[in-house]
């Protein structure tokens, strides 16, 4: 067997303040020539570092204690031990970036802003193959047609923050092959792109492996990406390799306790009805008496009324256009385009949808954090219609209590320098609501409730794990015992492990509490798990609204079916279907196919097409001054 | 490009304008001017023929018309008692204190300023670069904690104190001259070698004092603002593409943490030319430092209006010329990293 890379017995350890830590503790694995291996496991499994070991870019703190990193540059080659080098020793340098390169989880940041891509890509070129400034620019020009630019010779001369986040990605993977390595080390490289642009970049990846015959190591905690990706697996826990075998192997007859687990913990569409997602690390919710004792419904409130309805919200904001020096007022974005659903009482709705497509700017207007051009926001305040868009300051403090938020990011979503005890008590401080006494005994019962040990409410943020932070987050939300909880994207920035306990913890708090979601979420199997009536959004409209079984069952939008396409799933039988991303046209209005042809021209409706299903279509000819 | 360069120089206009009349106020607050202090004085004394030509002074300068009046003689939108004479015209103003036209008086100490302000400018950059480069990217080695001493130990002392000291030392040791900008017997000589080797000299004590603190402080930001872009994921794959160590620090981190100093020039400007005025008492620089003091306790308003003026307007333009280089240097800022959102 011909391995580009073996790894035998690797441990890295990292000195610290704290003493010495053992991050990766005796991993052996091998990468076959030409072939995917994918490095599975939870934040802090070390699997990152594993990948930091084989390029020798470990933090400074961090070395490699044991060991050996054996690369084959050709097949009968004799193996160079990379583990064995002196930090700087120039044949090192030379196989870091020439034979083994590595992409990054934030193509933002991986890149400099102030060198262009041509200069960054082609930096590799200079270093590993020749140093020709027209060579350099025809290797460049070559390898951003081959990762899919659209124009590559004026690319070269782009910065990277005028790119998107695709197309980042794209001149991240371009730079990382312009040498043409053996080996690939993908180290979560697509966990912050949309499902859309992510499935498009794997697809990609595969192509060019295929085309270089390189090997690839892909670093995720995505069983999805690593059931399309992989041929051989090695599952990581604790800086230990728990298993390790064949992509079938893996999947069909999981041996250890841990990655049976890790399976059971990912939302899949194929889940039955009430099926729960069994998390590795169960929380238990108790709801007490206080938290409870809500403001009574009158009878027959929401009999006919929704508890949220949006009805025809626009939103434009204007784009500041820059030439080479100073700006000037520029094009217009449609943010929003006619948005209208109901969000009725005691349900949870999923509003899902790529970057961009208006669904945050759609929660931010009805939290007031954004004014809309036109349309309502109509909440039902028991029984008491509420106009969201026009209230005045004493009502928007009844409404803050009744609607409350909770954040993608736990990390930034938590002020550094407050302790729990204050993060918790400050909505409560500022409704004036108890005494001291009471509000302790309120603190008590909301950290019960998201199943944290209530005698750390004196501790800081920064002690607890990202999972505990989105729920320190959510108990905050849940202060003022409010009706509808607006959820953005609260489990994305979250492990799988740790995203299976969030999720079953919302779903016990809804049905414990009387909750009502509106859930938004680029994940469509995360939406699929939480929501009863699923809104889909793309480039500002509704395309598509529906029951949640009737749309899995039979979406009928071109976007939702491209959407549902592009979901990687852990099933290494359910390969993504590239075709049904339309080339990455999915989300563009003017691309979809008749009748769902979207150029302005036109005027759109949505159409029932049965069972409370709607689905928005081009109709009649736009008539001047007529009505839509 | 040439509208943004014409409108940031339109822009300084007003700028200027607006600075021009708030010193105006600012130099009039104290109660009375130069020439009724002097009258007072000279009334004391009975000299009725000094007392004559202090009238026709004041009249002469306009300085019994209204403020808002004289404000703008001084200018030189108003018709003074000779006609438009103001800055607009390029006339300074007329010193009491000297009894000479400003520009005459100022003259030669402008000039003496700026190669003081731009060599210590020099030599702070040249100092603190190197430094603060190595104790970022030898962050706690023992190097990097005996500099940061010395560092400290530059803020802490004040700089008139270490003015006494060096010259002492340089006197004593290598036998430079004590104090002044150049030896006694070029003041007022014609420019030749042996009178620029003489400012040399004379320029390294007052380059070094003037300069510690800004260098100390200049070492502590470059190093903290290192540490913070050599922690970057950029960094991180520079080195994964195999580039060497001093390569991939010259071009991404290094030149990433440049842009504070660039956008610093602008202030660096004027703080030394204030700052350095107890400097140049101590040590009997020509500079305009000491004249300014001077001129603000004598009350000569027009000495003191056009030297403050002169440091608004070296402020101004280093404000633009930084502005200009940060945008030459910076892609994020020359092409504005996409519209507002």
């Amino acid at each position: 067997m011909d391995n580009v890379l073996e790894v035998n017995d690797l441990e890295v350890e990292f000195l610290g303040p704290e003493g010495r830590i053992e991050a990766v503790r005796g991993v052996s694995f091998r990468i076959p020539r030409g072939k995917t291996v994918a490095l599975v496991g939870e934040s802090g499994s070390g699997k990152s570092v594993v990948s930091q070991a084989i390029m020798r870019i470990l933090p400074r703190a961090g070395r490699i204690a044991k060991g050996q990193i054996l690369f084959r540059a050709s097949p009968g080659a004799a193996p160079v031990d990379i583990a064995g080098f002196a930090d700087d020793d120039p044949a090192l340098r030379q196989i870091r970036g020439g034979q083994i390169s590595i992409i990054f989880q934030e193509p933002m940041t991986s890149l400099s802003p102030l060198h262009t891509i041509g200069n960054q890509v082609g930096e590799a070129y200079r270093l590993h193959v020749g140093d020709d400034p027209k060579e350099v620019e025809r290797a460049c020009v070559d390898i951003l047609r081959l990762v899919g630019f659209p124009n590559p010779e004026r690319a070269i001369h782009t910065y990277p923050f005028e790119l998107s986040g695709g197309l980042r990605q794209r001149a991240m993977i371009a730079m990382a092959l312009i040498a043409r390595p053996s080996i690939l080390v993908a180290d979560e490289p697509t966990t912050a792109l949309d499902v859309t642009i992510q499935a498009q970049i794997l697809q990609l990846m595969k192509e060019l492996q295929h085309k270089l015959g390189m090997a690839i190591l892909m670093i995720t905690h995505d069983l999805g990406v690593v059931a399309n990706m992989a041929d051989e697996i090695v599952v990581m826990y604790h800086g230990k390799v728990m298993e390790y075998g064949t992509l079938d192997h893996i999947f069909r007859a999981p041996e250890h306790p841990y990655l049976k687990a890790l399976l059971k913990a990912v939302p899949r569409f194929d889940m039955a009805e009430n099926e729960r997602l069994v998390p590795i690390r169960e929380i238990k919710a108790e709801a007490g008496s206080l938290l409870k004792s809500k403001e009574p419904w009158p009878a027959g409130a929401t009999d006919t009324i929704p508890l949220l309805s949006v009805k025809n919200l626009n939103k434009t904001f204007g784009t500041r256009k820059r030439s080479l020096f100073g700006s000037s007022k520029g094009g217009q974005v449609k943010a929003l385009d006619n948005v209208s659903f109901d969000v009725p009482r005691g349900t949870c709705v999923g509003l899902v949808g790529e970057s961009g497509c208006g669904k945050t700017t759609t929660s931010k207007i009805i939290m007031r954090a954004l004014r809309a051009d036109s349309g309502k926001v109509v909440f039902n305040n028991r029984g008491a219609p509420l106009d969201v868009v026009t209230m005045g300051q004493d009502q928007m403090l009844t409404y803050r209590r009744r609607v409350q938020y909770i954040f993608q990011d736990p990390f930034s979503s938590l002020n550094p320098r407050m302790t729990v005890n204050q993060i918790l008590s400050e909505p409560l401080i500022i409704h004036d609501i108890g005494s001291e006494e009471e509000r302790n005994a309120r603190i008590q019962e909301l950290m019960r409730l998201v199943g944290l040990n209530a005698h750390y409410v004196r501790r800081y943020p920064h002690s607890f794990s990202g999972g505990q932070r989105q729920r320190i987050g959510i108990a905050r939300s849940l202060a003022l015992q409010p009706d509808l909880l607006i959820c953005d994207e609260p489990v994305s920035a979250l492990d799988v492990s740790i995203q299976a306990q969030v999720l079953n913890l919302l779903k016990d708090l809804k049905s414990e509490l009387g909750l009502t979601y509106l859930f938004i979420s680029h994940n469509l199997a995360v939406v699929d798990y939480m929501a009863d009536h699923i809104v889909v959004m793309c480039a500002g409209h509704v395309v598509e609204s529906s029951p949640r079984a009737e749309f899995f069952r039979n979406p009928v939008h071109p976007y939702s079916k491209a959407l549902l396409s592009a979901v990687p799933e852990p099933n290494p039988d359910s390969r993504l279907d590239l075709r049904a991303l339309l080339d990455g046209k999915a989300s563009d209005p003017k691309a979809w196919p008749e009748p769902f042809t979207l150029n302005g021209s036109l005027v759109s409706h949505m159409v029932d097409v049965g069972g409370g299903h709607f689905v928005r279509m081009a109709g009649d000819k736009k008539q001047e001054g007529g009505r839509p | 490009m040439f509208s943004y360069l014409a409108r940031r120089v339109l822009i300084m206009i007003p700028t200027l304008l607006v600075i021009s009349f708030l010193i105006f106020i600012i130099i009039q607050l104290p109660p009375g001017d130069y020439l009724s202090n002097k009258m007072a004085e000279l009334q004391s004394q009975g000299d009725q023929a000094a007392l004559d030509k202090i009238a026709f002074m004041r009249a002469q300068y306009g300085l019994d018309r209204p403020f808002i009046e004289q404000y703008l003689v001084w200018l030189g939108a108003w018709p003074g008692a000779n006609g438009f004479e103001g800055m607009l015209q390029g006339y300074m103003g007329h010193s009491f204190e000297y009894d000479m036209p400003v520009s005459e008086v100022v003259g030669e100490r402008l000039w003496l300023t700026i190669v003081v302000s731009v060599a210590t400018i020099i030599f702070t950059y040249v100092v603190s670069f190197p430094i603060g480069v190595y104790s970022a990217v030898r962050q706690y080695s023992v190097g990097d904690h005996v500099l940061t001493f010395i560092g400290f130990l530059g803020l802490a002392t004040p700089n008139f104190l270490l003015a006494l000291v060096l010259l002492y030392l340089g006197n004593r040791y290598l036998g430079t001259e004590i104090g002044g900008l150049m030896d006694e017997r070029y003041i007022g000589q014609p420019w030749t070698w042996g009178k620029f080797g003489s400012i040399i000299e004379h320029l390294l004590v007052p380059t070094i004092v003037i300069g510690t603190s800004g260098t100390a402080g200049m070492i502590r930001r470059l190093r903290a603002n290192l540490l913070d872009e050599l922690q970057k994921q950029y960094v991180v794959t520079g080195r994964a593409k195999g580039l060497s160590p001093g390569r991939l620090l010259m071009k991404y981190p290094l030149r990433m943490s440049l842009n504070p100093f660039i956008a610093d020039i602008g202030n660096i400007l004027p703080h030394i030319i204030s700052g350095a005025a107890i400097v140049s008492v101590v040590l009997s620089l020509p500079t305009t430092g000491p004249m300014l003091l001077q001129a603000l306790e004598a009350q000569d308003q027009f000495l003191a209006g056009s030297f403050l003026m002169q440091l608004a307007a070296l402020t101004v333009i280093g404000m633009f010329l930084s502005d200009l280089a940060l945008a030459a240097l910076d892609p994020r800022i020359r092409l504005g990293a996409g519209g507002t959102r």
